[in-house]
């Protein structure tokens, strides 16, 4: 697969403040991409340099095959953005605002048109599209900027914490959106600071922290990066507990809460052992919980090791 | 072309929305030119001799004002499109780069001239008397475009250089104060020492006069040459400015 994105040591400096140290990143085109961190690391400051709004301080990055330094009008044709800093005219309707990325676009007037109607009723802004951006609420808001990136047919798509903010119905309803465009062959390149939102929607994940990726994968890739999960065990009296903790050995008992955290690399095979061994030995188990570790874990793994330092 | 022709229809598009803006460019030089003929005339004119009448020496400063208040808003919207992010949506499309600019010159100066028509149409009514004939009208409008889309450019690089729409404020003190210590409302021969001296080198003095020379035909000397030069140099240094803001990274 083409790259619809390779990027290469890019860095970014403000006076001496160092935001992006040296990231390299490969996003294959057809797609979705998410770059995750917290506030701070440097992902919209990613998004600012690769959409051709500022400049990068070194490295390079190509976008759609077109050079980012050499080629940006040719990389603006390809690309649309959405997000925090890019915004709605609030001054215009919302089929306004439409109609003028079409007019942008060079879309004849007809085809502009069309064009608009049927993004306004793609996007659930029918009802809407008479009245002013400003009386938007923030789903709609989103739902709007991301429908005037679509008027171009951008092949790359950058969106900049697109849900941040939202109410879980309006989440739900972008993710949507944003499997229907990956379908379509559309490259995405999002940033959010979701765990849940990196791992519903993208192929590849990097972890962005202090300007520098600390990991790179596929989400599964990324969990295995973990030592396994463990199986939580839980007892109604202490004896059984006690017991338990003889019988497992390498278990991590909580005496207050009556549960043993028992370390498992979360197979069935290994998970029915333990539960013929604590049978043999004649204990009861109130109840029990398997727990995988998800991204969570994995980035508050990656990111406090990045504090500690 | 076609880019800055869109931008054009979309600052068009605000000003319908946007009754302050009318309000601001339109309303306000009329307001303007009511108060300093109704309540300052009166007691102005003794100062003026009993041949002149003080709104015709007044119009020429009310029209100033009047291009003041058109940049002013235009800073406040340049500003606005600058802090809500919709020119870094701009930025980021294949389009001609400063279009968005173009549009609010273009748009602004389209507001202001209206506004000055409407002043002249005003003080018609209430007795000017316009003996400068065509080609001085003519002129006149000439000088009033060109100092329109100088101060109309100072106003797009203020609104640039602004963080917040608190940060036009200086720029809008600047030209609104200006006119007043200058020809505009009285001539500078009567105010006092270090002000006089201010008013009659400050670059809104020469063009007041010379407008005024040509609305109604009186003798206008050389003072023409240095009027048209400042607006030049204003517009230069208007755009070169506005320019050099909008190319640099928008974040820091």
């Amino acid at each position: 697969m083409p790259s619809a994105i390779a990027v290469s040591g890019l860095r970014k400096s403000f006076g001496d403040k160092v935001v992006l140290d040296g990231i390299d990143l490969e996003v294959p085109a057809g797609t979705t991409f998410a770059l995750l961190g917290p506030n701070g690391s440097g992902k919209t400051t990613t998004v600012q340099i690769l959409s051709t709004l500022i400049g990068a301080s070194g490295g390079t990055a190509s976008i759609a095959g077109h050079d980012l330094a050499t080629e940006p009008q040719a990389v603006r044709g390809a690309i649309g953005v959405t997000g925090q800093f890019s915004a709605v005219d609030n001054l215009l309707t919302g089929e306004e605002n439409l109609i003028l990325m079409a007019a942008l676009h060079h879309l004849d007037r007809a085809e502009g048109r069309r064009r608009t109607a049927e993004l306004l009723d793609r996007f659930d802004l029918v009802d809407a599209a008479k009245r002013l951006a400003s009386t938007y609420s923030g789903g709609m808001r989103r739902r709007l900027d991301l429908a005037m990136t679509l008027i171009g047919r951008p092949r790359v798509i950058f969106l900049d914490e697109p849900t941040t903010g939202l109410d879980p119905r309006s989440r739900r309803l972008m993710w949507q959106i944003v499997r229907e465009l990956v379908a379509g062959g559309v490259t995405i390149f999002l940033t959010t600071q979701q765990l849940e939102e990196a791992d519903e929607l993208a192929d590849r994940i990097a972890v962005l922290d202090g300007g520098k990726v600390v990991a790179a994968g596929t989400p599964d890739e990324l969990k295995r990066g973990l030592p396994g999960g463990h199986v939580r065990l839980m007892f109604q009296e202490k004896s059984d507990l006690d017991a338990a903790v003889r019988a497992v050995e390498h278990g991590s008992p909580d005496d207050e809460a009556l549960t043993l955290d028992v370390p498992s690399d979360d197979g069935v095979r290994a998970l029915r052992d333990l539960l013929d061994r604590l049978d043999k030995a004649g204990i009861e188990v109130a109840g029990l919980d398997v727990r995988t570790p998800d991204l969570e874990d994995v980035f508050y793994k990656l990111t406090e090791k990045e504090a500690a330092r | 072309m076609t880019d800055a022709m869109t931008m054009v229809r979309r600052n068009f598009a605000h000003t319908r929305r946007n009754p302050g803006a009318i309000i601001m460019t339109i309303a306000l030089p009329v307001v303007l030119l009511l108060l300093f003929v109704g309540v300052f005339g009166g007691a102005l004119r003794a100062g003026f001799g009993s041949s002149e009448d003080y709104i015709d020496y007044v119009v020429a400063g009310v029209l100033i004002m009047a291009v003041g208040y058109g940049s002013t808003t235009t800073a406040l919207a340049v500003n606005r499109d600058i802090t809500e992010g919709v020119i870094a949506r701009f930025r980021t499309m294949a389009i001609s780069r400063a279009s968005v600019l173009t549009g609010h010159v273009v748009g602004s100066t389209v507001r202001t001239l209206a506004g000055a028509v409407l002043v002249v149409l005003v003080a018609l009514a209430l007795g000017l008397r316009l003996h400068g004939g065509p080609l001085g009208w003519l002129a006149a409008a000439g000088l009033l475009a060109l100092l329109t889309i100088a101060m109309t450019w100072l106003g797009v690089a203020a609104g640039l250089a602004a963080k917040t729409a608190e940060g036009v404020a200086p720029f809008t003190l600047i030209v609104q104060l200006l006119p007043f210590l200058s020809s505009a409302f009285v001539p500078p021969g009567s105010m006092t020492g270090a002000l006089r001296w201010f008013a009659a080198h400050e670059p809104f003095t020469p063009i007041i006069d010379t407008l005024r020379a040509l609305l109604l035909g009186t003798a206008i000397g050389d003072r023409w040459i240095l009027a048209v030069g400042w607006c030049l140099a204003l517009a230069l240094a208007g755009y070169l400015w506005a320019r050099a803001l909008f190319a640099r990274d928008p974040n820091r």
